[in-house]
């Protein structure tokens, strides 16, 4: 057995999962990958890894299907053949799910500062403004108010291809404020995460961003707001270690991988075979970490649900499009709205909100 | 001076300086892991009297690499919540070498609750390679177990102290840590990832761990500098293991004040300023003005204070 992890994964994977795994794999190390090819060859001549296909973005790594970019965009970033979910930009996952025309982004002027002055094998600087350059955003988190299915939401979405998707002090900031836009008004929070960890080239304050993020969910859970996680493709390290593990409602999409520490290291500290679905969603939901496995074309729909179940019924929808009011925070707001939505219709029929 | 030599003896004297300052934070980084440093049972042992270990998740497990219990501190009873490393072969691997399951973080909890309860303030010590990444521990939920003890803490109603003694190492260390104080020894470290980590990621190699290290400069001076904690506390010369006693003592003034500090607080904006204190970390770029950076400058080659 080739100690490579590798190859082992290769081999013990199963044919659906495969593909999820090469990308997990380029999950983990995505800030290293250009690199590799790049730079480092040439300074450090050691062993080479394994040579690994590199597939076009757009070609389907389980099934080998390609696709044309509005192809793949018109289904969601499903392969129609295998159903393997590809990775969604934070802008297009807004897109897939937020009402047309009713997201307003907040806290965009957001950019990461250099406080460690960190240099690796390329400075932090470079790496930011190249993942500026390729992804058009900020940093790895949007956020913004929304109607998603149309009810009203705060809706934050990561995008991996910013630096793994990585939270640093920008992430952490965004992310808290949005969470107390949420607690302000009282409309339930959403985050769609996809992430390798906290920023390395932040390090500790990349770190305190996880009990930031949680301090924000405190205050959120105080003010009787609900909050809603969906864990992408990847979601590990000190992202799902903080604000992404304490959603009151918990839903991943299929195959993602959920870990706190990534398989190689946990193949490596602890020398056994890791098993095929190690840390992936199916197998977080066989132990209970998650409360659902929810195919893309149906999570919209199922976030609509839940929203709608928080709100016992009675919250009206918004117009899409519309301004949202901006009622007292928590349940003061929700006593509110429960009040003027019973002009419309029986006040009693859903039991109110608590 | 400088500007008047040649090129590359200027670049030499740079890499002296930064070589100098590489070999200064790995110190840090072996002094923090120094077998003989004191773990959080030396501590407990000499900071308070009356002490009773406190076992178990009350859901069938009790976690070796947490350690727990109740004592009389100074005329209060308090709580300790800490990690334990082994000292020789055996109980390092009974103690997992200190890195705690999910168990661990559940009985963390629990202590916290019944310390919360009883009002007894709470003193966490923090010294661990990191969360255990095994198989059992993913499936039993160990991100969620390290969320939900960060989460616990932030909403305790008695006086926390963290206090890092050791090895701060990522999310495991901080998940006993979001308190009202955070105190760190003098040589520890406190980090997002071990330097091993950071550099088999970043360098692809395991041996750059000491440029790592420099790089993201875990040492207690960076952390203070960086707002993350509120006080270095010194240990004796050479480092707290040359003398347990004095660095103890060092340690029990340092919580003493911490915990009158916070005890002049009002107790029911507790919570808040807790929150508003972890609320306002980070360093970042507002519409190209810096957020968050406090008043004294980073010496960005990690240069040592003079």
């Amino acid at each position: 057995m080739p100690a490579n992890s590798d190859h082992l994964e290769s081999r013990t994977a199963p044919q659906r999962f495969s593909g999820a795994r090469r990308a997990c794999r380029v999950a983990r190390d995505e800030e290293t990958e250009d690199i590799q090819v790049e730079v480092e060859r040439e300074e450090t001549p050691r062993e080479q890894p394994p040579a690994r296909e590199k597939l076009h973005p757009n070609t389907c790594p389980v099934c080998k299907s390609h696709y044309r970019e509005d192809e793949l965009r018109a289904v969601l970033r499903v392969c129609t053949v295998c159903g393997h979910h590809f990775p969604v930009g934070a802008e297009e996952r807004v897109e897939q799910l937020a009402d047309p025309g009713s997201f307003r982004p907040l806290a965009e002027g957001l950019r990461s500062a250099d406080p460690l002055a960190f240099t690796d094998l390329r400075p932090y600087t470079e790496r930011l403004s190249e993942a500026e350059v390729a992804t058009g955003l900020g940093d790895a988190l949007i956020a913004g108010t929304a109607t998603i299915a149309g009810m009203p939401c705060v809706l934050c979405t990561m995008d991996f291809s910013f630096m793994g998707g990585s939270m640093g002090s920008v992430v952490g900031e965004i992310f808290t404020r949005a969470s107390d836009v949420a607690a302000e008004r009282g409309i339930p929070l959403v985050s769609v995460t996809s992430s390798g960890g906290a920023r390395m080239q932040e390090n500790i304050l990349a770190l305190m961003q996880m009990a930031k993020t949680v301090c924000a969910v405190d205050l959120l859970q105080e003010s009787g707001v609900p909050y809603v996680s969906v864990l992408a493709h990847p979601t590990t390290g000190g992202v799902i270690a903080s604000f992404a593990a304490l959603g009151d409602f918990v839903v991943s999409e299929p195959g993602a991988l959920l870990s706190f520490a990534g398989p190689r290291v946990v193949q490596e500290t602890t020398r056994e075979t890791l098993p095929a679905d190690f840390g992936r969603a199916e197998s977080s939901f066989e132990h209970g970490l998650i409360d659902a496995v929810v195919k893309r074309d149906e999570l919209k729909p199922k976030l609509g649900q839940i929203l709608r179940l928080c709100a016992g019924g009675t919250l009206v929808p918004m117009e899409p499009g519309g301004e949202i009011a901006a009622p007292p925070p928590g349940i003061v707001a929700r006593v509110l709205r429960f009040l003027r939505s019973s002009q419309h219709g029986d006040p009693h029929t859903n039991g109110g909100p608590a | 001076m400088n500007s008047r030599l040649p090129t590359p003896f200027r670049g030499l004297r740079r890499r002296l300086a930064e070589r100098a300052a590489e070999s200064d934070i790995w110190e840090a980084v072996e002094l923090a892991r120094h077998d003989s440093r004191p773990y959080t049972l030396d501590y407990a042992d000499r900071l308070v009297d009356d002490w009773i270990e406190l076992h178990g998740d009350r859901a069938g497990t009790d976690d070796h690499a947490i350690v727990s219990g109740v004592g009389s501190f100074r005329g209060r009873t308090i709580a300790i919540v800490g990690h334990q490393k082994g000292r020789d072969l055996k109980e390092r691997a009974f103690r997992n070498f200190g890195m705690a399951q999910p168990q661990g973080y559940a009985k963390a909890r629990r202590v916290f609750a019944l310390a919360d309860r009883l009002g007894f303030p709470i003193v966490t010590m923090i010294d661990t390679p990191g969360a255990y990444p095994g198989v059992e521990a993913e499936q039993g939920g160990q991100a969620a177990a390290i969320a939900q003890s960060m989460l616990a803490m932030t909403r305790l109603r008695v006086p926390t102290v963290a206090c890092v003694i050791g090895e701060g190492g990522s999310g495991g260390a901080l998940a006993i840590g979001v308190a009202d104080r955070v105190l760190m020894l003098e040589h520890s470290i406190y980090s997002v990832i071990s330097p091993e980590g950071c550099a088999t990621i970043l360098w692809r190699d395991v041996n750059q761990r000491r440029k790592a290290a420099a790089a993201f400069k875990p040492t207690a001076r960076f952390s203070y500098e960086l707002g993350v904690v509120d006080t270095v506390v010194a240990e004796p010369s050479g480092g707290a293991h040359k003398d347990v006693d004095r660095a103890a003592r060092l340690l029990g003034d340092a919580i003493g004040q911490a915990l009158d500090s916070i005890e002049a607080e009002p107790v029911e904006q507790r919570r808040a300023l807790r929150r508003a204190k972890f609320r306002r970390m980070g360093v970042w770029l507002e519409d190209g003005v810096l957020v968050g950076e406090k008043e004294h400058d980073l010496d960005p080659a990690g240069l040592p204070a003079e």
